[in-house]
């Protein structure tokens, strides 16, 4: 009885109030799949524009944003309705991009043309436009908000983009074929894939200078399938994980002393990561096998890996 | 909109330049392309034609490419290009070119043609000269140059890549047909040395010599002509396409066919899109209005790999580009789904092959399970012990220059001669 009436109540919430609720981009489905992440369980399945790849929630977690490249926009989702609600104008080919911590700049790597694209989400109108490099890919704000930066995959560079005149100011050439960039909480270091060149940098900001470079070895694993891609940092300062690609590993690092302290065994292709709101938690979207794995950041452990549709690529969780 | 953006853009790139680097004059990078014209050459087929352009259009992307890096750093690149059907005025060309203290030559030329230009005495230690244009075995073995770089593979590298894809599907029992061409026995050659090389056995080996039109006449012809013992495959070397595109649902077996045409292996094809490839495909045939081949590839090649160097070395002179590009630091990420960097014995870019039907990417060599102390890619083409290279990974110190040859010294090569 008590059983059918929880139920009844989790049906008439949808699927939403009771867990956290990770979002997931599928590239080569135009969904996104919905992953409770205490029943560990797909609710729902949502139909969006073409080619979904970057996705992120805005600071209220009302909208979320998704990066549709091959439909050459960013969408709106209302994540109530689970609805597409408009369309902002982004530039060709959007692939990843970051919300300034004014909720209000998007900032989106246009592969195709080279460029930076500052949307205001509010008049959703586009407001500057970045010369960078060749590709570019990756893209992260400090949590200050005053700086902004691209990677470019073929140019090799990070690119340092003045958040308050949208002037690139400064360029940090990197390894092989740039993919991702994460700030470190406090926003002293930048952490750095490089897919090709097998290699994470970590740049301190100020400087705008390397001052580490990673490297990673795995047992019987060639090194030239060693492509980093994805970096969460854990907020109390512990690790950094780091998605491995066609290793299909993702490294766990210590974010203190730079060492490699593990490699969990997760799904095909490993592109991105992304925490539960109490970081407990570790999803990793795995493009080759559709699915996602789960991992205990503190038994350091995958618990499940869940399928969800076809090259699954970014990650966004809601919390509770 | 646009037209405003694109103007705060360039503004923006002016206060760039002006604002970081005020006093730095920027480094120019010029970089010459030579592309010899062959005859044309009836072929049964008249398939299309390769297109006159190609690997033009390839560098002429990898210009634009640098460039967009190079405007952060202050370095501009620019490409100067000749196309002749007369091999004399194109090394010409480069001797002045490299008199006129320029070191960086990409070349789309025969392996003669090459080879002259590589060891000629004012060239030789000066320049570096990247081949993306000849696929010859010897370049790579007996007759290396210092100074002499390849971004296109080698036949063997061809070849080997094919077979291991033969050999893991257990196709092991060959007939062989080939066309009479030079070039067409030099892939024979490379074809036999893969199949010795990962365990094939050639049952039959058969040259083509018809001269049938074979557009009306290949369900006649092909099937009489390959009767033979029981084989897995159909290897062809028919470099030109003068009847291999014929042999495919031809023979006299249900047998696939592969080699120069059926399942071909490339440097690269325009179905290739996976690891970021697509952007390449797509910036390529914006530029082009047409698909990106092999030899657009190599130099496409060969002008980033020139970009890499200057950029991370900070210098343009050849000694310095080329040390880099021989030492341990140098990778490049090339859309091939690994790293690319040169063999240190022959100046040969290791690569992973792509094997393709004429509208997939069927497979990517080496394949799994072929193993190599050193890197997998050194499965394809001619490993170090193979090779007899004489072959320097440094550029002699500069000698003082020494007046031209003229150009009768040079006029005595004959183009027909020159095997692709």
């Amino acid at each position: 009885m008590i059983r059918a009436l929880l139920l009844a109540i989790s049906a008439t919430c949808s699927a939403a109030a009771l867990a956290d609720l990770a979002y997931i981009s599928n590239e080569k489905d135009n969904t996104l799949s919905v992953l409770d992440l205490d029943t560990f369980e797909v609710t729902a399945t949502i139909e969006v524009g073409a080619r979904p790849r970057g996705i992120v929630f805005n600071r209220d977690y009302s909208k979320l944003y998704i990066c549709a490249s091959d439909s050459d926009s960013v969408q709106i989702l209302d994540v109530k309705s689970g609805q597409v609600i408009a369309d902002l104008p982004s530039g060709e080919d959007p692939e990843q991009f970051a919300l300034h911590p004014n909720d209000r700049h998007l900032y989106i790597a246009n592969e195709d043309d080279a460029v930076v694209t500052v949307v205001d989400t509010r008049e959703k109108s586009v407001i500057a436009q970045i010369d960078v490099g060749v590709e570019p890919e990756g893209m992260a704000v400090s949590p200050d908000g005053r700086w902004v930066v691209n990677t470019s995959e073929t140019t090799n560079m990070l690119h340092w983009i003045d958040a308050s005149n949208h002037q690139l100011i400064d360029n940090t050439l990197v390894g092989q074929r740039p993919r991702h960039v994460e700030f470190s909480k406090d926003g002293s270091l930048l952490w750095a894939s490089s897919e090709i060149g097998g290699t994470v940098a970590v740049i301190r900001t100020d400087q705008r200078k390397i001052i580490q470079q990673i490297d990673f070895k795995i047992a019987g694993v060639h090194r030239d399938k060693i492509q980093p891609v994805g970096i969460k940092l854990s907020d109390d300062g512990r690790y950094a994980f780091v998605a491995l690609g066609p290793a299909n590993h993702v490294a766990v690092v210590n974010a203190q002393t730079y060492a490699v302290e593990k490699y969990l065994l997760v799904g095909r292709r490993v592109w991105h990561l992304g925490f539960s709101a109490d970081q407990s938690l570790l999803l990793t979207s795995n493009g080759v096998s559709g699915d996602v794995s789960i991992i205990d950041t503190n038994k350091l452990k995958v618990l499940k890996t869940v399928r969800v549709g076809r090259y699954p690529w970014g990650i966004a969780v809601k919390p509770l | 909109m646009n037209n405003n953006y694109r103007i705060k853009r360039a503004l923006a790139l002016l206060l760039l330049l002006t604002s970081t680097a005020p006093l730095a004059q920027p480094l120019q990078i010029p970089v010459l392309y030579l592309h010899w014209q062959p005859p044309v050459v009836a072929v049964m087929s008249n398939t299309l034609p390769p297109p006159a352009d190609e690997g033009l259009r390839g560098a002429e992307l990898g210009i634009s490419d640098n460039n967009t890096t190079g405007r952060f750093l202050l370095h501009n690149y620019s490409l100067e290009a000749q196309r002749s059907e007369d091999s004399a005025a194109l090394l010409q060309r480069a001797l002045d070119w490299v008199a006129g203290g320029n070191g960086l030559i990409i070349a789309n030329l025969p392996a003669a043609t090459l080879s002259r230009l590589a060891q000629h005495p004012q060239i030789a230690g000066r320049a570096i000269i990247f081949n993306a244009g000849s696929s010859a075995n010897q370049l790579r073995t007996s007759d290396c140059r210092s100074g002499l770089l390849h971004t296109l593979p080698s036949r063997a590298m061809l070849t080997d890549a094919l077979t291991q894809f033969l050999v893991r599907k257990r196709w092991n029992r060959w007939l062989h047909i080939s066309g009479p061409r030079p070039e067409d026995q030099l892939y024979s050659q490379s074809l036999r040395r893969s199949a010795q090389r990962f365990g094939a056995t050639i049952i039959d080996s058969k040259t083509w010599s018809f001269s049938t039109d074979l557009r009306r006449m290949a369900q006649q012809e092909i099937p009489a002509f390959t009767r033979a013992k029981d084989h897995h495959v159909v290897v062809v070397a028919d470099e030109l396409g003068d009847f291999g595109e014929y042999l495919p649902y031809n023979t006299w077996l249900p047998r696939p066919v592969a080699g120069t045409q059926g399942l071909v292996p490339s440097g690269w094809h325009h179905s290739i899109e996976q690891w970021g490839a697509s952007q390449l495909q797509r910036r390529f045939s914006e530029h082009a209005g047409r698909w990106m081949n092999d030899k657009d590839y190599a130099a496409w090649l060969a002008v980033r790999v020139i970009g890499e160097a200057v950029t991370r070395s900070g210098s343009d002179s050849a000694a310095t580009v080329y040390a880099y590009l021989l030492g341990e630091q140098f990778q490049i990420a090339a859309f091939k789904g690994r790293k690319l960097s040169f063999r240190d014995w022959n100046g040969q870019l290791r690569q992973p092959i792509a094997l393709v039907q004429p509208n997939a990417l069927v497979s990517q060599s080496p394949q799994e399970g072929f193993l190599h102390p050193l890197t997998e890619l050194d499965t394809l083409g001619y490993d170090r012990p193979e090779s007899s290279c004489d072959f320097a990974t440094t550029l002699p110190p500069l000698q003082a220059a020494a007046p031209l040859q003229t150009r009768a010294n040079l006029s005595t090569l004959n183009p027909r001669e020159d095997l692709k």
